[in-house]
Parts: C-alpha cells; structure tokens; sequence
C-alpha cells in the first residue's frame, strides 16, 4: 500500500502532537534542550516509525528488524518520546531527561534507550554507521532496512560525504537517509552559514536516488520511503523540507531556539500553542 | 661500558602485518562473524589476503578511515567481529573520534589493526610517524590495547583479540621483525611475559622495543648487571602486578617504547607506580616531546636511544651513578 489511510494519518498527527507536548515538559523540567531541531523532526521519526519501520518494542534487539540511526543525535528530545509512545518503555521516565544518572540525556546512548540502535550526538557519524548495518543485513540476506535521520547542517560535515560515496558504491538499496531540511543550523540560515545548495544535485552526483518531500507531511514522507523499497542498487536519500521549531510559533524558522531554556512568558506560550492541539 | 651488541636476534621470514592477514583468513574460516576493513591499504595492512578469500566479507572504502570505522561500528551492532585495517597514524588521529564515539563509547565488538606504527614509515616523516597512537587509544575507556613484539605474539594477538568482548586496537609494524619467541606462546591479554629473570634493574618493552631490551640485558649481564626483562604486550588493561613486582624487586625500572613518551607504555607504568608507597625510580625511554626526525626506523631508533646498545648504555650510567 502506497497511501495512508485518512484515520493512520490522523492517528500519527494525534501522536505528533502528544510528543510534542510531552517534549515541551520534558525539556522545561530538565532546564533546557534542542527544540528547533527536535520539533523539526517529529512528523518524520513518526512517520517511520508508525507506518514504516518493521520494528517489535517487546524485541528491541530483533535481529530482523528495521534499523534507524539518528545521526542528529541533538534530537534526542524527539526521539525519547517517540520511542516511549511506541512501546518501548515507560513515558513516565522521561522527566528524568538530562538529570544525573539518567538513561535520556541531549544525545541518545544505545545502552542505556531500548529501541536506540545507535548511540549519536557528534554530528557526520550516522551515515556510515547505517552503512555497515544494511552492509551486514545484506550478506546475512535479510530484508530489513535502515533509516538514517540527518540534519541538514549536519552535511556541512566531510565525513557525511565520505560515507555518501561508500553507500552508493556498495549499492546499498536497503539504506535510506533522510535530511532534515530544516534551513537553519545552529549559528543561522545554512546558506549564510555555509550553502548546501544545490543539496538535492549534490546527493544525486554522489551517486544516491535523491526525493524531496515535506518532512511535516505524513503522506509525503510515507510516500517517499515506500517509493525508495522500489529502488535497485541504489541508495535513497530524502530531503525533507521541515521548519526549525516547528509548532511553537516563536521558535519556528530561528536559530536562536535551536538549544533554548524556555521560563515564563515564552514557556505559556508555548504550552498554550503546544496544549491546544492535543486533543 | 664499550660492550657493543655482538648478538642480533633472527629476523621472521615475514612481516607482522603479513602474519596478521593469514591469521584472519584462518579465524574466517571457522567464524563467518569476521570481517575486514580497509581503507585503500589493502596491500600494505594485508588484508589483502582476506579480501581473496573472503570477498563478501571484505570492504575497502577507499581514502575514507573515518567512513571505515562507522562502518565497522555499523556491522558489530549486528553481531559481527569487524577488523579495521589501516596505517597508525591515519588510523588513531583521523578516525579518532570515530573509534572513541562510534566504538570505544558503545564498546561495539570492533578489532583495529594499527599497521606500520612508530617508526616503521620513518621516511615518510612525521605525518606517517605513529608516537602518538597508545596515548590516544589508551585514554579512552573500553579499550584494550595490544603491541605484539615478533610473528608469534602476533598471530596469538590476533586469536586473542577474536575471543576478547569489546573493542581491541593490535598495533604492528611493518616489516620483519626480530623473533623474540617460538611458537607455542601461553599468551593472554593483560598478562605481561618476564622474557628474562632479573633483580637489578628491570627493563620494560613492548612491541619492536622487547627484542632490544633482550639484546640490552644481555649486554649487562656482562658487565655484571642482571637486568629483567618484561613484555608488556597489552598497554591496557596493563599487568599491574607484574609491575608492582619489578618495583619491588629490582632498583630501578626503564621502559623502552618506540612511541612518545608521553602517555604511552612510560605513561602506563608511572600511572601504576604512582600508586605505590615505595617503588624503584622509572626511567622513560621513547620518543622525548618532540616530532622526530626523517630516516629509516632502525637509524630512528638509533637515533632516540631505543637499541640494545643505547639502552644498554643508558641503564649503565644510570645504575652506576645510582649505586
């Protein structure tokens, strides 16, 4: 099936926006987080896993399983959550993110999160991580997949590119990475920082079946990792075009939120803008 | 104190890195887990051999140590035993934080070969220099690191390192080295070799440096001091047992390590006697805390005082003034 269903879609947009308020807490009671990045990633970590990924909580080690590598280990914020709607643990550890001796800090450590297939945080490592994963799936002949979740200033970084060859070298049709396209990274505007553009032509003369989509979009995103299952020898790469901070209206598009410490006015407002849309 | 070297110890039929290969290819055969890595030093690291006979389980991804690293991080997560090949140098200080965060920090099974360490490129100068490589690797946590000194510690290095849980760094030569050994070693991780009994002084080797201590203690057995000689082939997790011993049991310790002082064996042995009440004084032979010179690596040895002889003489006019 290559479309969501009206009800799957309102159900993933229902979760969407429960992480996004369980986040918002999580990240106030801890003193802080990477929100820019973290809201900018929801849709597409749920996108993968509540449609796409076949993935067991009860058997996070799986050897069958899908595989996703968040290679923008800041948005562990977001991954947290997902992972404890899905079924992997208990939401009400998470108030325990960033405090001593917690299993949920800024970055997520594979040891310490079920469901966590990598340990992340600096930034150009994920990529060739999927890589040896769809490597080993491939010679054990096994049909799972893996997902790699960049950042988009995350491609700044040579080692991305490095692994970007290897992937397309090794024919690797079962890894697909996605990009958060959110536009802005950590000091400003990518192209101010430094331009990615054309990011699109680059990932596709490195050799990668390359789509864009709207990283906020359920169907987009389902769409374009189910058309990437019909790619050979290839690897797949989608650009999914976010906004930083998504769904907290100050935040959207800043730079300034990409770590922020939300107190007072700023945090009502947006557990107002958060709160109302959770049903 | 003119006694010159008269001995020399035979040198193996091939090199480290070329025993390390088979060795591999020999595992591989029992346990489709192994893999080996590259990053186009197939035919220097020898892993070459493993890509013959092995060729889908063999990747080489080019100039790209960071990529390959990953990737060997990427294939323990499902449960297999890559080795990563590639130089020292490239290998500890372009890839470093590759294996500290996508290794060492998840203690993913990965094995590195280290090749053509220390002065084994010593034309190539100091950007194929690897003295700095055990005080990388050693400060970071789940690692274990392994300098095998000739062709049979070598290959037991290698079995050893498939057995041991968690991330393993061997560091090898290049060429043929000087046999300290035969075959047959009772060898084990973390736990040193007395080469040679001793209650004067001790002499602490690992890799290229343990058949030069040898040599050394011969040459002062001559002159009447009965030197010991330890082999401490693991770096971490270090023998502090057999250290502790030395200090107790003989006046004064030297390392020898074709490596910087800093942080390497030297580093290693002082950290243990640190903790002790009394201990004989340590003298640390390597590299001194500079970028060493151009050469081949046994006039570079020469050069910074690790040969039998230089070794020799530096134990002679220490012990003498000491005692």
């Amino acid at each position: 099936m290559r479309f969501l269903s009206d009800a799957q879609v309102d159900e993933m947009t229902k979760r969407a926006h429960e992480i996004r308020q369980i986040m918002l807490e999580m990240l106030a009671m801890s003193g802080g987080g990477h929100f820019g990045g973290s809201l900018s990633v929801i849709e597409i970590l749920v996108g993968l896993y509540g449609s796409v990924m076949q993935v067991d909580p009860a058997r996070p080690d799986w050897p069958d399983r899908d595989r996703l590598v968040l290679s923008k280990g800041h948005a562990g914020a977001a991954l947290c959550p997902v992972l404890a709607q899905f079924g992997y643990f208990d939401e009400s550890l998470l108030p325990t993110f960033n405090k001593l001796d917690s299993p949920f800090g800024m970055h997520p450590d594979m040891h310490k999160i079920s469901g966590c297939d990598m340990s992340t945080g600096s930034l150009g490592h994920g990529l060739a991580v999927g890589i040896g994963m769809a490597l080993a799936g491939r010679t054990d002949g096994k049909d799972y997949r893996v997902y790699v979740v960049l950042g988009d200033g995350e491609c700044d970084e040579g080692s991305v590119w490095e692994a970007a060859m290897v992937a397309s070298h090794y024919k690797l049709s079962h890894l697909t990475a996605i990009v958060d396209r959110n536009q802005v990274s950590l000091d400003g505007n990518t192209e101010e920082i430094m331009t990615l553009e054309p990011l699109a032509e680059r990932w596709r003369s490195f050799g990668w079946n390359t789509v864009e989509a709207d990283g906020h979009d359920f169907r987009q995103i389902y769409k374009a990792i189910q058309d990437a299952q019909d790619v050979q020898s290839r690897p797949t790469v989608i650009l999914a075009h976010t906004i930083k901070g998504k769904g907290i209206s100050f935040m959207e598009g800043k730079h300034e939120y990409h770590y922020a410490n939300l107190t007072g006015k700023e945090l009502d407002i947006a557990r107002t803008e958060v709160g109302r849309k959770v049903r | 104190m003119t006694t010159q070297t008269t001995r020399t110890l035979p040198l193996a039929d091939l090199p480290g890195t070329d025993v390390a290969g088979q060795t591999l290819v020999e595992a591989a055969k029992q346990d489709p887990r192994i893999w080996a890595l590259t990053a186009d030093v197939m035919h220097s690291t020898k892993t070459e051999y493993f890509a013959l006979a092995f060729p889908d389980r063999f990747i080489n991804v080019g100039v790209a140590e960071q990529t390959m690293v990953g990737v060997a991080a990427g294939l323990a997560t499902c449960g297999k035993i890559p080795f990563a090949a590639a130089f020292a140098a490239m290998l500890s200080m372009r890839a470093c934080e590759q294996i500290r965060t996508d290794v060492a920090y998840p203690n993913l099974n990965v094995k590195f070969i280290a090749t053509h360490s220390g002065f084994a490129l010593g034309p190539g100068g100091t950007t194929h220099h690897a003295t700095e490589d055990i005080a990388i690797i050693r400060s970071m946590a789940n690692m274990t690191i392994l300098v095998p000194c000739d062709i049979y510690q070598t290959r037991e290095a290698v079995r050893a390192a498939i057995a041991w849980p968690g991330p393993v760094y061997i560091r090898l030569g290049r060429g043929r080295d000087p046999i300290v050994y035969s075959d047959g070693l009772n060898y084990q991780i973390g736990r040193a070799v007395k080469v040679r009994e001793g209650k004067d002084v001790t002499l602490i080797g690992c890799g290229r440096t343990v058949a030069e201590c040898v040599l050394a203690a011969e040459q002062l057995a001559v002159e009447g001091v009965d030197a010991r000689v330890l082999d401490v082939h693991t770096i971490k997790p270090v023998d502090a047992v057999a250290i502790e011993e030395a200090a107790a049991q003989t006046k004064m310790i030297f390392t020898v390590e074709e490596h910087s002082v800093v942080g390497g064996l030297g580093g290693g042995v002082a950290e243990v006697l640190a903790g002790l009440k009394h201990s004989a004084p340590l003298r640390r032979l390597g590299v001194p805390d500079i970028f060493a010179s151009i050469g081949p690596q046994e006039a570079l040895l020469a050069k910074y005082g690790l040969t039998a002889d230089k070794i020799f003489a530096c134990v002679c006019a220490a012990y003498t003034s000491a005692s």
